[in-house]
């Protein structure tokens, strides 16, 4: 399964037109404690780079925004509860949505786990 | 832009791969394992804080002809030796220039300890207003280190002797440990059973050593003495208390005797006559979200007021939050609503403290 990520530090796996979308292992890092997500709802429609919800840690609030196109088909209910999972497991029990991806052509504007590996270094 | 001061242990917090961050001015941990767990840690066994940033001074003399007595909003000379109190340091106009707490150490002596960013500031208006006596800033060599948490006592007396074990609160020993004098007072900003202990801060890095070799002590930063000090409502100066803020205003008249003079007394009157503009609130949010500094606060369709002091409370599961608001709105159990950008949160007007659980007495 390949995995892309944004400058925004969000990934999303692709299998079967889905697509699994989280935060990486980096920005879990940085934002410390995570305390509350704020998931779409389902059946939203999202646009790459626009708003999809919000994480809180103690230390911080940010938007998340959606890496691709598409309809919100499920969300993760387990993080309303228990959002520590995000800091445990960023990029897999951590995912956020899965979105039914209405372009897959949008997948260039993201970067591929050595790309992003190497963003990380220079910011 | 000034240079950032390091307390005498930075390395030691470097050397636990502290997340360093800038606090009034000077370059503090603000998180080793993890603000969570470091706050859980305190609420259940013994939390270690490396407080040498706050600032100490000595006032010797007669503290009626030497000027003190006015200078705060409490009498110095009725603090029994032994004993220490809160209050503040107000400005003509009543607005808080600090919060402290003065230690009566002797009959005709106090130390006086305040905060890191507003130290120096303090240093030359208090002196300004005194009339005799000597007054010193002993910050610079003077270590301070908070130890907090309900196991804290155990590890003391482990560490120092029973000696520890009858200190009651708001009362402090002067006591030899580790070859020097120092103080170790029952006081502390978590809410839990605590001691401050100042101690020369050539001595800081050994007493941080010694308390860490006792399991039930781990080390906290200030990410998690914020959270700790909210959970009980303590005000965090620069944030929920400033110059341009009053103690009534801040809900804190208790601190303030109205039958001693005190510079700030009469706008203080005045205000208590005419009504004060706006009043601080406490207030739980419906659910995990955070208020934060600057979020602003409606009531009735209005805004009517701003957050001061907001976090993710761990022991209640909610957000929690302090800020004031126009004195219609400050009335508990008033349904407001926090906004914030795309944020909009629903919380409810309450009582202080958040969190009643604490063995600060015990």
């Amino acid at each position: 399964m390949s995995i892309y990520f944004t400058k925004e530090h969000e990934w999303v796996k692709v299998k079967e037109g889905i697509g699994a979308v989280g935060i990486s292992e980096h920005a879990a890092h940085e934002l410390g404690d995570v305390t509350f997500v704020e998931l779409p709802k389902v059946g939203a429609v999202v646009k790459q780079f626009g708003v999809l919800g919000a994480i809180e840690s103690v230390k911080a609030a940010s938007d998340i925004y959606a890496p691709i196109s598409g309809k919100v088909v499920k969300v993760n209910e387990a993080l309303d509860d228990a959002p520590e999972i995000v800091n445990e497991s960023a990029e897999d029990a951590g995912w956020m949505a899965w979105i039914e991806i209405a372009d897959e052509s949008e997948l260039k504007n993201l970067m591929t786990r050595e790309q992003y590996d190497e963003f990380l270094k220079n910011i | 832009m000034e240079e950032l001061k390091s307390t005498p242990i930075r390395g030691r917090h470097e050397a636990l791969k502290a997340l360093m961050a800038p606090f009034g001015g000077w370059n503090m941990p603000i998180q080793y394992e993890g603000i969570i767990a470091e706050h859980t840690w305190c609420r259940e066994q013994a939390a270690l804080f490396d407080i040498c940033h706050m600032g100490e001074f000595i006032f010797q003399g007669d503290f009626q002809s030497g000027g003190l007595e006015d200078v705060f909003t409490f009498s110095v000379k009725s603090i029994p030796v032994g004993r220490s109190r809160y209050g503040f340091l107000l400005n003509e106009q009543g607005g808080i220039i600090d919060d402290l707490i003065v230690f009566r150490l002797a009959g005709d002596k106090v130390m006086v300890v305040v905060n890191a960013a507003t130290a120096d500031n303090d240093f030359s208006v208090i002196r300004s207003r005194l009339t005799g006596g000597t007054f010193t800033n002993i910050s610079a060599e003077t270590g301070k280190l908070d130890i907090q948490g309900p196991l804290s006592r155990a590890v003391m007396t482990t560490a120092f002797g029973e000696q520890i074990a009858s200190i009651p609160y708001f009362k402090f020993i002067t006591m030899n440990i580790l070859g020097v004098e120092a103080i170790v007072s029952r006081t502390g900003y978590t809410g839990e059973l605590g001691y401050e202990i100042f101690i020369p801060a050539v001595k800081v890095g050994e007493l941080w050593d010694l308390l860490l070799t006792d399991d039930r002590v781990k080390p906290a930063g200030l990410g998690a003495r914020d959270v700790l000090r909210l959970e009980v409502g303590y005000s965090l100066y620069g944030s929920d208390i400033d110059e341009a803020t009053t103690p009534l205003e801040a809900g804190l008249e208790g601190f303030v005797n109205f039958d001693k003079s005190f510079v700030g007394k009469e706008a203080l009157l005045r205000q208590k006559e005419q009504g004060v503009p706006r009043k601080k609130v406490a207030f739980e949010v419906a659910g995990r979200r955070s208020p934060r500094h600057h979020y602003e606060i409606c009531f009735s369709g209005e805004t009517v007021g701003s957050v001061t002091s907001g976090v993710f409370s761990p022991m209640l599961g909610i957000g929690i939050g302090i800020g004031f608001v126009t004195p219609e709105a400050a009335v508990i159990g008033a349904p407001i609503t926090i906004r914030h950008e795309r944020i909009s949160m629903e919380a409810t007007v309450c009582e202080l403290p958040f969190y009643r659980g604490g063995s600060l007495r015990s």
